[in-house]
């Protein structure tokens, strides 16, 4: 290698030791990230005899279309509205609708999402269709376990994180019990739970039972929409809370101990020390944290794929799951990296938003 | 603060080991219950686990699960196909990310800023995002192999391995710490003639003991416990790795026994190499959040 003249500076150098770590990454991270652009406004499929073609928007029209339509209730000659036996009142059949009737183009293909009751004497039926229910379905799950998930493991994460900074004899092994969770596969975690979570002989169920004598009616948890998200939620909670509270403690150790004594001697309560001692100190942490919790939380797969395959009655369909499922189940090329894409522009926006927001409060 | 007298102080130091030793129990009884469960035969098991049998090691107590789990499905090459894959990425990956971060901590170069600011922003692009296209682009991509020019990655080791090599993670971590390091070491290595290889292999390397552990636990975790990826570009039986193998033990009948001794197999081994090493795992973590 050639002498230079300033010190550090070395063109072929710094290429040279640069190239195979960035090369892989160019190879393997960013242009796949520009394939799911490019892939998603075509119609590539894996194995296909035919070559790709550019297909604009379409798969996204496809996957996000939405619909709405007022239904006037069925009348007899009189005008009275029909009502079935069980004494619910009877409505035209949506596909009436939504199969190539040409007053309604802009509902053709749709599927009832949603619907309620609406007008005077709550007669009328509003409905809320939608192109790909299940992916509807999928975005609501996956947003409902953000939501859910994003406070939830934070504050637990920070409880645990504030009970291991104690000085007390021992606490040491409480910390690596608390992570030890994390360590393990989500994989293999949700094997073990979906024995714990068994609506037969499960875990849980005869855990509760004993501790309600007996009066607890035993509850299949993962195989019924009311709970099937939820008990979810509690195991990817149980395995990743660890890991924050790792990260919070660390947080919790950049803060001088002197804030500490001044508070101590101000003579501060514990809740005034957390509230104006510590917490202020944890801003940043904070922000760190939710955002990483959020970026893991939309990733949500491996605990869907291995406990209920995206059901019961698509109650725990997932947007991964979803890009899965077509990108490599149908083999849709295209529609796996429309849904990659979206994603994406998710987490993207929503990390932004919290950075924004946390910004702010901070000046 | 108000005074306390010694009863008091020791009740509260009494609630509190308390409180930390139940929430222990909350992380702990899925393991032991795991273990135990693998040593009983299915059917007890089952029955076991309505009562705090499910966490003893009583009644039938054998390794036949074990035997029987070796039995159904060719465990052992799946523990050394996750060995082989984990261990191979892991070494690699610390030698080019310690080669870009020594190039991008140490040295000037044109281009170094937009490198910088590439690797970066990769930090924000899940590996679900790209999973699917990278599928695609796998199943075309060319390999020089033993027959000369193959095409398409599937079904081999190097599509397990390749892509994870370099991530923004771990060139982050070594550009910072490689940072922090005094440039007079740097500078006086230089003065007397060394190459910038040697001023990485003789200077740097050696001082970066706690960045390299960090480094690779991070790594290890990761590829150790991968699912997602195997699943999708592996379907033969001769390169799976450990989690795709479970497949094994839901096919004709269930058998929980059986899946309790495979989970405990690929699982002990990483809980124990963990409690040795736990000060390092856990220092590991908490430098991914040092800077947001």
């Amino acid at each position: 290698m050639a002498q230079q003249k300033s010190l550090t500076q070395s063109n072929v150098s710094g290429w040279a030791f640069a190239l195979p770590g960035f090369g892989l990454m160019v190879a393997f991270i960013i242009l796949p990230f520009f394939f799911a652009i490019w892939f998603s406004l075509t119609n590539q499929r894996l194995i296909s005899p035919n070559p790709p073609s550019f297909v604009g928007l379409s798969n996204y029209v496809d996957l996000l279309s939405l619909g709405t339509i007022v239904l006037e209730p069925e009348r007899d000659a009189t005008g009275a509205v029909i009502r079935d036996n069980a004494g619910d009142i009877t409505y035209p059949r949506l596909r009436n609708f939504t199969r190539n009737n040409p007053d309604y183009p802009q509902l053709q293909g749709m599927r009832e999402w949603f619907g309620w009751q609406t007008g005077p004497n709550d007669e009328l039926r509003r409905v809320i269709l939608a192109k790909d229910v299940v992916f509807m379905r999928a975005l609501k799950n996956t947003f409902t376990f953000v939501i859910i998930v994003a406070p939830l493991q934070a504050g637990l994460a920070l409880m645990l994180a504030l009970l291991i900074n104690q000085k007390l004899r021992g606490i040491n092994v409480y910390r690596a019990i608390y992570f030890m969770p994390v360590v393990i596969s989500i994989v293999v975690v949700a094997f073990l739970w979906r024995l714990i979570y068994d609506g037969n002989n499960g875990l849980l169920n005869n855990i509760l039972g004993a501790l309600s004598f007996g009066r607890f009616e035993p509850v299949d948890w993962l195989g019924q929409p009311s709970t099937a998200l939820g008990s979810i939620i509690a195991m990817s909670i149980w395995q990743a809370v660890g890991f924050h509270m790792v990260i919070w403690l660390s947080g919790l150790q950049t803060i001088s101990p002197t804030l500490y004594e001044a508070a101590e001697l101000e003579g501060a309560s514990k809740w005034q020390t957390f509230r104006y001692v510590t917490w202020p100190g944890l801003r940043n942490t904070a922000v760190l944290i939710l955002i990483v919790i959020t970026m893991q939380a939309f990733g949500l797969f491996a605990q869907v794929d291995v406990m209920t395959n995206g059901g019961p009655l698509d109650s725990t369909q997932t947007i991964v799951f979803q890009a899965i499922e077509r990108g490599y189940g149908k083999q849709d090329i295209s529609g796996g990296s429309a849904i990659s894409v979206i994603l994406f522009l998710i987490v993207l926006s929503i990390s932004m938003i919290q950075r924004y927001l946390t910004r702010e409060r901070n000046t | 603060m108000n005074t306390l007298s010694p009863d008091n102080h020791g009740l509260r130091l009494f609630v509190r080991y308390l409180v930390l030793t139940l929430i222990a129990a909350i992380f702990v009884f899925p393991l032991v219950f795991m273990v135990m469960s693998s040593l009983k035969p299915s059917q007890q098991l089952l029955i076991d686990s309505g009562s705090l049998r499910a966490f003893l090691p009583v009644g039938d107590i054998s390794l036949n699960n074990y035997t029987m789990a070796f039995d159904r499905a060719p465990v052992a090459l799946f523990v050394a196909n996750s060995l082989f894959i984990t261990g191979t990425t892991v070494i690699l990956s610390l030698f080019v990310c310690s080669l870009a971060g020594f190039s991008i901590a140490i040295l000037s170069w044109r281009g170094k800023a937009f490198v910088l600011s590439a690797i970066l922003a990769t930090l924000t692009v899940p590996f679900e995002t790209i999973a699917v296209p990278l599928l695609l682009m796998s199943s075309k991509l060319p390999w020089i192999g033993m027959d000369g020019l193959e095409v398409g990655w599937l079904n081999s080791y190097r599509v397990q391995i390749i892509p994870f090599i370099a991530d923004g993670l771990t060139i982050f971590l070594f550009v910072q710490y490689f940072r922090d390091i005094p440039s007079d070491l740097v500078e006086a290595a230089r003065a007397e003639g060394a190459s910038w290889w040697q001023v990485y292999s003789k200077v740097l390397m050696p001082l970066s003991g706690p960045i390299i552990a960090t480094a690779a636990i991070l790594k290890f975790l990761v590829m150790y416990n991968q699912y997602l990826w195997p699943l999708m570009v592996v379907q033969e039986e001769g390169y799976r790795p450990v989690l795709v193998g479970l497949q094994y033990f839901f096919q004709l009948n269930t058998a929980w026994g059986e899946i309790m001794a495979y989970l405990s197999m690929i699982t002990v081994p990483v809980l124990v190499f963990y409690l040795f090493l736990q000060r390092a795992f856990i220092a590991s973590i908490a430098s991914t959040g040092v800077k947001g």
